[in-house]
């Protein structure tokens, strides 16, 4: 099986993995990284979005040969409870979720748009969340959320 | 002579688990585990019997562990759902935590020499005059609270409550948010393996053939199990357990399925199928003569779960003895059902809790568990891990169940009411393990040896009924008959959904009423308060009208609806106000709500339970609907089952009307009825048309002009 490079977290990272093996089943399965999570298994929902280059993708269905030299976060990386991202904090002022499952995914998302835009409008953040799936209805909250952390960062 | 009072009564949950150390354990220093018996659904309940154990206690709440409920330690609470957990589990923890608080005060004044009635607590430390002091951790050793609960102990006074009735933050979500595994899909066990079901795409139809041969050579397979029309396969890692299924599906060979009913007309589905009947509830005859009857038909689909995560559970055997990790909202209740498939004493079985995603009612997390219990004896003592796939989640899981709804209501020359009949047939809405003597688990009913599938009931009315739930007006009509069908056939899987009927029979009532203030020429609000005797009932529709500015004016392709019910009749009561516009596709732009749930025990949690549940009926009332030709499920991912996406979510606000001297109730489920009614209505006031088949979607609507035409 060849082997795949590729940023992880920041952190140089090699696997010997068939090429068409998903991001996600890598992550999960051979690297202990738990947070992306699988909701559909077709690009659908988001609850495994990465950051890829900076952008949100699915990693359900991101083969490894697409993933090669790429630059990966996960929500492991956004931040840690010591040093937390500033949407990490806003999340839990505005106690953001219900059950948690999608947020990880969300949190990418979102993190992702503060990259390209700093101060979203609150359109932009619903446009930008889109992709995600939330069932249990804490869609406005994360919004909000989202807007917080982003005037969070403008002000410091 | 005034009547004696009653005896006072242990509260039921702790009636039925008396003993105080299967709820409360003073452990290492400075901690305390509280071990309910309900569980984590992704509603907050843990952070809210937190709060209620550390007033009680007086510990700050950081110092207490939830135990995850478990069959090997936890007190027996049934099941979570039904928004009863603050009930039920609430109102026993508060009465043991202030009984255990008594026990260690009287220890305490024992060993300080000083009347207990001097001593105070504060954050687990007690102290009295002469600057004397203790603290629960010096006394643990000397204290047992494996001892009966009494029914002496009195929990503080509201006054007194400082955790209780603030909003506080709940306790899982820093491990959420910085990716610390906590469900049970990221939980690693020694030495785990990975295990998947093939499913048959047609439900009902049998396994026929099966050929093996092909999975043989899948790289990491452990094994392949087939009992009957149940097969799956065992694997080192869930890419290879993957291919062994695809595999296997490739090998199988299937009989035809059971047919499906026709999903265009699935009220005439529901109308012709053999049923029980129950009256539910009677009032009196009419006095008044009618002068005439208008007679409508209300509909709902069939509603999925869809939960963001496939269901999943692990399960590991040693010897003749199973521990099983599960998401399931009832761990005795699923023990119940393992025992009777596995021919086992259920002491030889330990079900113990994690956390999934959000769950709304019976879904799939019982079937999974069983099947990672059948697949785990296939794996030589390694635990195997279980998880579906959203194909089959969203085809062969329990729905919730399809309904036809008919109202005649009699008016009189004034068009007031005098005399309403409400029909409801459907499914019933539940089919829950463990409390029957056959299992309601899906593998059951495919292994070689199987089982009937259980044709779901309803719970009985003291119980809030099923199909019927919330079918009694709350309105002050002279007369009524309530009359529940419910169907004996089940050739679509139903179960408990979220609130069961009732979001059926208050779209149907509050809608029906709606018509009538019209026809009246009567403000819909006026009208509601004129036939309301409870005045929290009337509290919350004035509170919404206040909060929403009823009636704003009228704008062009904006209608404004309201809808209000008590869920359960006796549950929270709930009163929203929607905003929509639109000419053939529909935007919900806005939802007011007010609530009154008596003490609300953690007010920001309340809220965010009503405004999920909100945002969740408007999805249902604008999208949601189980797709199916004659043969097979159709809907079975999220582009053939869309849900409500961010930009189409509406703002919501929401009053809650506190009443801390009020025993609590849930507020998990009262927000759907009256949502999903104002929503209908405010689509009336907008476009003149009302839409009496949900979802109400493009072409539901379009269908509505052309017929009022």
């Amino acid at each position: 099986m060849p082997t795949i490079q590729f940023r992880l977290n920041g952190t140089p990272t090699a696997v010997d993995t068939h090429p068409d093996q998903t991001l996600l089943d890598v992550l999960r399965g051979r690297l202990g990284i738990t947070s992306p999570h699988l909701g559909c298994g077709a690009g659908e929902c988001g609850a495994c979005h990465v950051m890829v280059d900076g952008r949100a993708m699915a990693s359900c269905d991101m083969p490894m040969w697409s993933a090669a030299d790429r630059d990966v976060v996960t929500l492991e990386g956004l931040g840690s409870a010591e040093q937390p991202h500033p949407l990490q904090r806003a999340f839990i002022s505005e106690q953001a979720m219900q059950c948690g499952y999608c947020v990880s995914g969300i949190l990418i998302s979102a993190a992702a748009l503060l990259k390209r835009n700093p101060s979203p409008t609150e359109s932009e953040v619903r446009a930008a969340l889109d992709r995600n799936l939330c069932r249990c209805g804490s869609h406005n909250r994360m919004v909000r959320a989202v807007l917080r952390a982003a005037a969070e960062t403008a002000t410091s | 002579m005034s009547a004696p009072s009653p005896a006072p009564k242990l509260p039921p949950s702790l009636a039925a688990n008396p003993r105080l150390s299967s709820w409360v354990k003073i452990t290492g220093e400075g901690r305390v585990a509280i071990s309910p018996g309900k569980v984590e659904i992704g509603q907050g309940i843990v952070t809210a019997l937190a709060q209620i154990a550390a007033d009680e206690l007086e510990v700050e709440i950081g110092r207490i562990e939830m135990i995850r409920a478990s069959t090997a330690v936890s007190p027996n609470e049934g099941v979570t759902s039904g928004s009863l957990s603050i009930q039920q589990s609430g109102r026993a923890l508060r009465q043991v935590c202030a009984e255990v608080r008594q026990c260690f005060l009287a220890a305490a004044s024992e060993r300080l020499g000083v009347d207990a009635a001097l001593l105070g607590v504060e954050d687990g430390t007690i102290s009295g005059p002469g600057n004397v002091r203790t603290s629960y951790w010096e006394l643990a050793s000397e204290v047992s609270l494996d001892q009966e609960a009494s029914v002496g102990a009195s929990a503080k006074t509201v006054a007194k409550r400082a955790v209780a009735g603030h909003s506080v933050q709940r306790i899982d979500i820093p491990d959420k948010v910085f990716a610390r595994p906590r469900f049970i899909h990221d939980s690693e066990l020694p030495d785990l393996v990975h295990g998947r079901v093939l499913r048959p795409v047609l439900p009902g139809a049998k396994l026929r053939m099966l050929d093996e041969a092909t999975v043989r050579s899948i790289f990491g397979l452990i094994s392949v199990v087939r009992d009957g029309s149940f097969a799956g396969v065992v694997a080192d890692s869930e890419t290879s357990a993957e291919a062994a299924l695809k595999a296997l599906r490739r090998g199988a060979t299937w009989s035809a399925g059971e047919p499906l009913p026709d999903e265009n007309n699935l009220a005439g589905f529901l109308r012709s199928q053999p049923v029980e009947t129950t009256i539910i509830d009677t009032r009196a005859a009419a006095t008044t003569r009618a002068t005439r009857t208008l007679r409508r038909q209300y509909t709902r689909p069939y509603i999925a779960h869809a939960s963001i995560a496939p269901s999943c559970a692990m399960a590991q055997w040693d010897g003749d003895r199973v521990h099983v990790w599960t998401h399931s909202q009832g761990v005795y209740l699923l023990r119940a059902d393992l025992a009777i498939v596995l021919k086992l004493p259920a002491e030889n079985i330990v079900v113990e809790h994690m956390e999934s995603a959000g769950c709304y009612g019976h879904n799939a997390a019982d079937d999974v568990a069983l099947d990672a219990v059948l697949l785990a004896k296939a794996a030589g003592g390694r635990p195997v891990r279980v998880q579906w796939s959203r194909h089959d989640e969203m085809c062969h899981a329990p729905f919730g169940a399809a309904m036809a709804i008919e109202i005649e209501a009699d008016l009189d020359t004034e068009n007031e009411i005098v005399g309403w009949r409400h029909a409801i047939w459907s499914n019933g809405h539940a089919a829950r393990p463990g409390r029957a003597t056959q299992p309601a688990l899906l593998a059951a009913s495919e292994l070689a040896n199987s089982y009937p599938r259980m044709i779901s009931t309803n719970p009985p009315a003291a119980n809030g009924g099923g199909g019927d739930r919330n079918s009694v007006p709350l309105y002050d009509f002279p007369a009524w008959t309530i009359t529940s069908y419910r169907l004996l056939a089940m050739p679509v899987r139903t179960s408990a959904l979220r609130t069961l009927g009732a979001q059926g029979n208050v779209f149907a009532i509050e809608s029906l009423l709606d018509e009538i203030a019209t026809l009246r020429g009567e403000d819909p609000i006026a009208f509601r308060l004129r036939h309301l005797r409870d005045e929290r009932a009337k509290d919350v529709i004035r509170a919404v009208a206040r909060r929403a500015g009823w009636k704003p004016a009228r704008q062009p392709g904006i209608g404004y609806g309201v809808g209000f019910a008590r869920y359960k009749n006796t549950g929270a009561y709930c009163a929203a106000i929607a905003e929509v516009e639109g000419s053939d596709d529909i935007r919900v732009r806005r939802l007011t709500l007010a609530v009154d749930v008596g003490e609300a025990i953690n007010p920001d949690g309340v809220v965010n339970q009503i405004e999920g549940g909100a945002i969740q009926a408007t999805s249902w009332v604008l999208k949601e609907r189980v797709r199916f030709d004659r043969t097979r499920i159709t809907s079975t991912s999220w582009t053939d089952y869309p849900i409500l996406a961010f930009s189409e979510v509406p703002a919501v606000d929401i009053e809650i009307i506190q009443r801390p001297e009020i025993e609590p109730v849930g507020a998990g489920e009262a927000a759907h009825g009256p949502v999903t009614a104002a929503i209908a209505n405010a689509v009336h006031d907008c476009l003149g048309v009302r839409v009496r088949d949900l979802p109400i979607t493009r072409d539901r609507i379009i269908a509505a002009m052309e017929l009022a035409s």
